[in-house]
């Protein structure tokens, strides 16, 4: 496998040389030269004006697989404490799209304890069919587990895709799964299409930090696994239905764990769920000090709004650690997302990019954040915000 | 006691920008470093190291420049590095790689003390594909058991004790046998500097290569071959805002944002 240039067709331009990330392409005697530092990412393909850019692949090695055994598109639950993490909803919500696009069914897979009673309201989210694997130790999470069952089920049914939250516990299992039955696997996809023409999942997700997007298939082996981002995609309307429910009562041994958990800390005092608040104001570096982030306080309150913050502002002890955005901060997606002081680094525009309705407030004109919002006010929030909440107050009044 | 660190090469993207112009990546000045979270891999590892006997060996797959930074980790003070070149290599996913590294373990293993217990320690995520995909495979390809995102560990004989964050406010307590392999995140801790003395050292130290050869590999399992995910197409992020700036005095900008906002029935 490399990467092929066409010699003909190559003018020495130098814009493949500007764009490959790992520095891996020279010109000489005007023509592009790649260099053996190359790691095949394929950047240069896109950029080149005049196409003469390719990958080439090595004839197809190893056994091949009959892709058509795989069929179906499964949605793998997480929960805590008895709450299922609502990124499974979502998942169903593309899942549906993906199996209709397919023509093939979506199963909703879950594994845990005492989810006898609420697989009523599961069946609500559109999926076709639910499997339930239950046993009193899958209360917890332990992934070695988790690996066991799931890799079983699959190897069982073959379904075609498989699509898990990338959560910190998805992170962990979807990984181990995809390895021991040597699936591909894309990491913290942001889109996820069918290839018309070869039905294949196309998976699409940010490299190098946000600012270069891949679209990532999965040709030769099956399932084609994907792990995506809360709040990326949406929760279909629920509708009542009645759906067949296979239950498994897992036996598992003392050999299936060699992990056992010790005791589970809390380390915050609040209990903020930003997921799910219909609108966020948040505060960057340019809030200026924390006496100040009462501003943002008080703008929060009147539009009954949540309070995030950039990372920085964590750092900084401004704003508590559960209220970052982005992409070591939680995914938010709500329907007013007012950044105020934030510059709008690609590791924070991660984690709200997909909110209905983003307003920025930034005394620089330049700022990137004003690139991603809908409605940009260039100028000093110290004057704006009161201003802003006034108005805001005025509006409340005349609704009561 | 062996703690293997993986430490991987990768452009400094923070500062990787794109010219609006030409829709291109803009290269300047940037940087191949070692990957952020892996630091915090090294530092762990050299901390353990004061507390508990153990030999700490660096391990990359990389093109040959990626002797950079095992330099640097020998600077830190790790005390052996290996470098998993060979062109075969090139172009891995995370399943190829994770299977790369694996033999690499193996192999060194098997040519010290097959019996000895170890600790693998890798960066929760990596910089560039930022995937933290490798370390879980790893764990999976050598049969261990892992904890991801890693606060703190305490070692014994044949156990680790360690504390792994779970959504951002949580942290789990789990104990599990060694062998293990853990990940770490940025927060973990302030890694060190490597000091002059240490430099000096790096710079005699030799860094063992190993090709697909030497590591017995099965050409079906590693680089572009051994992996199941390909890239199909690449692009630049569109921007989703229409880049309404607003315009006038203060008074009419807020005006006009609160009607907007009540047009678009947020408000
Ligand atoms: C691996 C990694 C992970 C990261 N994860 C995250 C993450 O999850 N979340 C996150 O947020 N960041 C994250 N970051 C950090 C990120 O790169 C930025 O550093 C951070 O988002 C910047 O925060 P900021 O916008 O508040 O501050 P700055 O970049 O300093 O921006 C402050 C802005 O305020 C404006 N300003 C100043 N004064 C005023 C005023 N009076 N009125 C109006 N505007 C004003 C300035 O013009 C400027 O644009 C991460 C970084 C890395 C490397
Ligand atoms: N080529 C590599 N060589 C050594 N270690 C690696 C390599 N790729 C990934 N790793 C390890 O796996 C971690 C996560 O990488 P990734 O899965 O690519 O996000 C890194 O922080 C490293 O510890």
């Amino acid at each position: 496998m490399s990467v092929i240039i066409d010699e003909e067709q190559c003018t020495g331009c130098g814009n493949c040389v500007d764009s490959c990330p790992y520095g891996a392409i020279e010109l000489e005697n005007n023509k592009a030269t790649v260099l053996p530092n190359c790691n095949l990412c394929g950047v240069c393909i896109d950029n080149c004006p005049l196409k003469a850019i390719s990958l080439e692949r090595d004839k197809e090695s190893g056994e091949k697989i009959d892709l058509s055994q795989y069929k179906g598109v499964w949605v793998i639950a997480e929960h805590y404490k008895q709450i299922v993490h609502k990124v499974a909803f979502q998942l169903l919500g593309k899942g549906r799209e993906l199996s209709n696009l397919l023509d093939s069914t979506l199963t909703f897979v879950i594994l845990g304890a005492n989810f006898d009673e609420k697989l009523g309201d599961f069946s609500e989210y559109g999926m076709d069919e639910i499997i339930y694997v239950k046993s009193p130790i899958l209360k917890d999470y332990y992934s070695d587990l988790y690996v066991k069952v799931i890799s079983e089920l699959i190897e069982e049914h073959k379904p075609e895709i498989i699509l898990i939250g990338a959560t910190p516990t998805g992170r962990d299992f979807a990984p181990r799964v995809a390895k021991r039955l040597h699936a591909g696997l894309t990491a913290d996809c942001t889109g996820l299409d069918i290839n018309p023409e070869t039905k294949n999942l196309l998976q699409t997700r940010p490299t190098f930090g946000g600012n270069i997007m891949a679209t990532i298939r999965t040709p030769f082996s099956r399932p084609q696994m994907a792990t995506v981002r809360p709040g990326v995609f949406k929760a279909l309307k629920k509708i009542k239905k009645e759906v067949p429910v296979k239950v498994i009562d897992y036996k598992f041994t003392a050999k299936d764990t060699v992990s056992k958990i010790i005791k589970i800390i809390n380390t915050s005092k609040s209990t903020v769920n930003l997921e799910d608040a219909k609108i966020i104001v948040a505060g960057g570096r340019g809030v200026g000090s924390k006496e100040n982030f009462k501003l943002i306080e008080d703008l929060a309150k009147a539009l009954g709004a949540e309070i995030g913050g950039s990372r920085i502002t964590v750092e900084l002890n401004w704003v508590d650690p559960d209220r970052q955005i982005g992409q070591t901060g939680k995914t938010v997606s709500p329907k007013l997302y007012i950044a105020c002081g934030i510059s709008g680094a690609v590791q924070h525009i991660v984690g709200m990019e997909n909110s209905d309705v983003i307003v920025a407030i930034n005394k620089d004109p330049n700022a990137p954040i004003f690139g991603f919002a809908h409605y940009g006010i260039v100028g000093n929030l110290n004057d704006i915000i009161p201003l802003l909440i006034e108005e805001i107050n005025k509006l409340n009044l005349n609704k009561e | 006691m062996k703690i293997f660190v993986c430490v991987k090469q990768v452009p400094g993207v923070s500062e990787v920008k794109i010219d609006p112009k030409t829709n291109t990546l803009v290269r300047e000045g940037i940087l191949s470093i070692l990957n952020p979270n892996d630091r915090n891999a090294i530092e762990l590892a050299l901390t353990l190291k004061e507390k508990y006997t153990t030999e700490v060996i660096a391990l990359s797959m990389g093109p040959p420049q990626a002797e950079e930074i095992l330099r640097e980790a020998l600077a830190m003070g790790v005390d052996k590095a290996f470098l998993l070149t060979d062109r075969a290599f090139a172009g891995a996913d995370t399943l190829a790689t994770s299977y790369t590294l694996a033999l690499a373990i193996k192999k060194i293993l098997k040519e010290s003390n097959p019996e000895e217990k170890y600790l693998i320690i890798c960066g929760a995520q990596a910089v560039d594909g930022d995937t933290g995909q490798v370390p879980p495979e790893l764990a999976e390809e050598l049969k261990i058991p892992q904890v991801a995102y890693v606060l703190n560990v305490e070692l014994t004989e044949k156990k680790i004790i360690a504390e792994r964050k779970f959504r951002a406010v949580e942290i789990v307590v789990i104990e599990t046998t060694l062998p293990a392999l853990i990940s770490v995140l940025n927060d973990i801790n302030e890694p060190r500097y490597p000091s002059i003395a240490g430099i000096m050292k790096a710079h005699n130290l030799e860094i063992v290569h190993l090709d697909a050869v030497a590591l017995n590999a099965d050409t079906s399992k590693i680089g572009l071959n051994g992996s199941s995910t390909e890239v199909w197409k690449i692009f630049i992020p569109e921007r989703k805002g229409d880049r309404v700036i607003l315009r006038g005095t203060i008074e009419e900008v807020i005006q006009n944002l609160c009607q907007n906002l009540k047009d678009d029935k947020v408000l």
